[in-house]
């Protein structure tokens, strides 16, 4: 293979054909990616689907048995992690238990040929950058856990990384602090201006903080895109269940034609869908999938919307914001599909046990070809 | 629950009575102006403290054993530190039945030992002196210090290491800096335990010590003199009080390495 040492300079972070398993066990599976500068970019998916792994890769914590990494235009295979220009936010927060404060802020600066005073101005732009003015000489063992993760988080950004890593940095904390360190990383990383790559198996986290998304599963990514993207046309069928609900309805095959193709579903009668919404290889079978909220409900006496089957309401729970109900579509079908109404005030509110008439936009709905 | 509480505070108690009172026997009859071990006791006396300051061979024996102590205390922590870091760090082919076979000294009997450390030396034709003592006691140490290392090293979360390479540090610079500070505890420990195993081995030492005794065999040799008996006690009084600091000492580094190990993990202290 033709290693070329200089690539598209656009891209920050670029991996090509990364391979790596652990014995036999592989973790990343021929995966290519590119980082665009400045963006803040998140890898989402469930646990041990190598998106750490992934990251370390960048990090140089481990070495990749295949493929190739460039960071800022150069390849970085035999940099070790300590001359990349990357820093790394760990999960445990990983700061140094015998140094204060300041020392483990100023850490990274002991190579620098910077000054005490330089250091300690340094130090200061830092603490003030993640909310920690006037805690220079507190004992790290003093602090909280958010507190610890605004060191870590100065401690790497002190440096001025042209990409920082944070390995599921907001999984310690609890909702609260987790809801407002997200917006505050959000903040950050657009004052500092740095790509940011954070790994996390947390969707609202990914979909809430991030410019792109990369979705992976058993050490592939599945999809790279916006969170609008990601949640409204979801390229595979792992992605479209993982982040958020889906209803999915198997279905048979009716015509194709040059925009459209028609399928038929037993319930939900014929349905026409928009090819730019069908992902996979061409096969002959489609599973078709519709989030709960673009169900909605026919008012009683009123006049029934286009698209609408019959239902009858099996669970219902109220959650504040939106009403969630279970529904079978058959007497002896027993699967649940799922609808939200976040209109609750001028929507039916049917009970448990009712039979309800439910409609749908087909140009909402995205469609699979079955392996 | 109260009733088998009180059980057991009669059973510790007894049982550090049992410990300890013959250990107090040592300064209640070291600081009895008599020449006999008996009571009732006859009247207090520093004079058998005195006499060991005349002792001559005492100093000596003395001087060995400190320097056979410092030697093999030394010795064994660097060789149970590198055994601790390759074990919890590294994988490689045979690791445990390797660590297994470190850590035999531990419960094979130190009168086998001594004797098969006896045959090797002889067998290689090399002379016995303190010298073969520091090998003995190197070789009885190394598992007391590669298991306290190895607690020691498992304490310390890699990503620590990780991290200071991640912030550009060498990987000297990161043992220098994190990984030796963080450790540092454990190889106190190790120091103390090691240099207070030596310090009162007598079997090994007497087994390969040649014409030069250390402390213990000293006092052994004591005993066939009675008159020499309060003086020896004397001694024993103040090895004792030596060890007990010395132990203590072990417990409290030994505490602060947990420390250490709570506070890196990144949770809440409560």
């Amino acid at each position: 293979m033709n290693k070329k040492n200089i690539r598209n300079p656009e891209k920050i972070v670029d991996l090509i054909s990364i391979k790596k398993s652990f014995d036999k066990i592989i973790a990343v599976n021929n995966v290519s990616l590119g980082i665009k500068e400045g963006e803040f970019f998140s890898l989402l998916g469930p646990s041990g689907c190598g998106k750490t792994t992934l990251l370390r890769i960048i990090a140089g914590f481990e070495k990749p048995e295949n493929g190739d990494v460039f960071i800022n235009g150069k390849n970085v295979n035999s940099v070790e992690p300590n001359n990349r220009p990357t820093n790394m936010v760990f999960q445990n927060y990983a700061i140094f238990p015998h140094l204060n404060v300041s020392e483990n802020v100023g850490y990274g600066l002991r190579n620098t040929s910077l000054n005490k005073d330089e250091i300690a101005q340094k130090i200061e732009e830092a603490l003030n950058l993640v909310g920690l003015e006037g805690y220079h000489k507190r004992a790290s063992s003093a602090l909280s856990g958010g507190q610890r993760q605004r060191v870590a988080l100065a401690r790497a950004l002190i440096l001025k990384p042209r990409v920082l890593l944070l390995d599921e940095p907001l999984s310690a904390l609890d909702k609260n602090l987790r809801e407002q360190m997200q917006f505050e990383l959000r903040q950050l990383q657009k004052s500092v201006g740095i790509t940011f790559v954070l790994v996390t198996h947390d969707q609202t986290e990914a979909l809430t903080m991030s410019d792109r998304v990369g979705v992976m599963f058993n050490g592939k990514v599945d999809q790279v895109a916006s969170p609008e993207e990601i949640y409204n046309k979801p390229q595979t069928k792992r992605v479209a269940s993982f982040i958020g609900n889906m209803n999915f309805f198997e279905t048979q095959y009716l015509e194709k034609k040059s925009k459209t193709i028609s399928v038929s579903h037993k319930d939900l009668g014929n349905i026409k869908l928009l090819k730019s919404n069908i992902f996979g290889v061409d096969k002959s079978k489609l599973t078709i999938g519709i989030r709960p909220e673009n169900f909605k409900i026919n008012n009683k006496n009123g006049k029934k919307q286009p698209k609408s089957f019959n239902a009858k309401v099996v669970e219902k729970s109220f959650m504040g914001d939106t009403m969630l109900y279970g529904i079978n579509l058959r007497e002896n079908d027993h699967h649940t599909y799922r609808i939200s109404i976040s209109d609750i005030k001028n929507t039916p509110s049917p009970n448990i046990g009712e039979e309800i008439s439910v409609y749908f936009q087909e140009d909402d709905i995205v469609a699979y070809y079955e392996e | 629950m109260k009733k088998s509480n009180k059980i057991f505070k009669v059973i510790v108690i007894f049982f550090l009575v049992f410990l300890y009172a013959p250990a107090l026997l040592l300064p209640i009859f070291s600081f009895n102006n008599s020449k006999v071990i008996s009571f009732p006791l006859s009247g207090f006396s520093t004079i058998w403290f005195e006499e060991l300051l005349y002792e001559n061979t005492l100093h000596n024996a003395l001087f060995n054993s400190l320097l056979i102590a410092i030697s093999s205390t030394i010795l064994a922590t660097i060789l149970g530190t590198l055994v601790a870091r390759a074990s919890t760090r590294y994988i490689f082919y045979g690791k445990r039945i390797s660590i297994t076979f470190i850590l035999v000294p531990l419960i094979l009997p130190e009168i086998i030992l001594g004797v098969c450390l006896l045959t090797v030396l002889i067998q290689l034709g090399l002379d016995l002196n303190l010298w073969s003592v520091v090998l003995g006691h190197t070789l009885l140490i190394t598992p007391f210090s590669t298991l306290i290392m190895v607690s020691a090293f498992n304490n310390l979360d890699i990503s620590l290491e990780e991290a200071s390479l991640d912030l550009g540090m060498s990987s000297f610079q990161t043992f220098r800096i994190i990984i030796l500070p963080m450790v540092s505890p454990g190889l106190i420990s190790s120091l103390l335990i090691g240099f207070v195993i030596s310090l009162d081995e007598f079997i090994i030492a007497f087994f390969l010590t040649g014409v030069e005794p250390t402390l213990p065999v000293y006092i052994w040799s004591q005993f066939r003199f009675p008159a020499k008996l309060p003086s020896t006690m004397a001694l024993g009084t103040i090895l004792l009080i030596v060890s007990l600091i010395l132990v203590s000492l072990f417990e409290y580094f030994r505490r602060r390495m947990e420390l250490y190990n709570y506070y890196s993990v990144g949770l809440d202290q409560k």
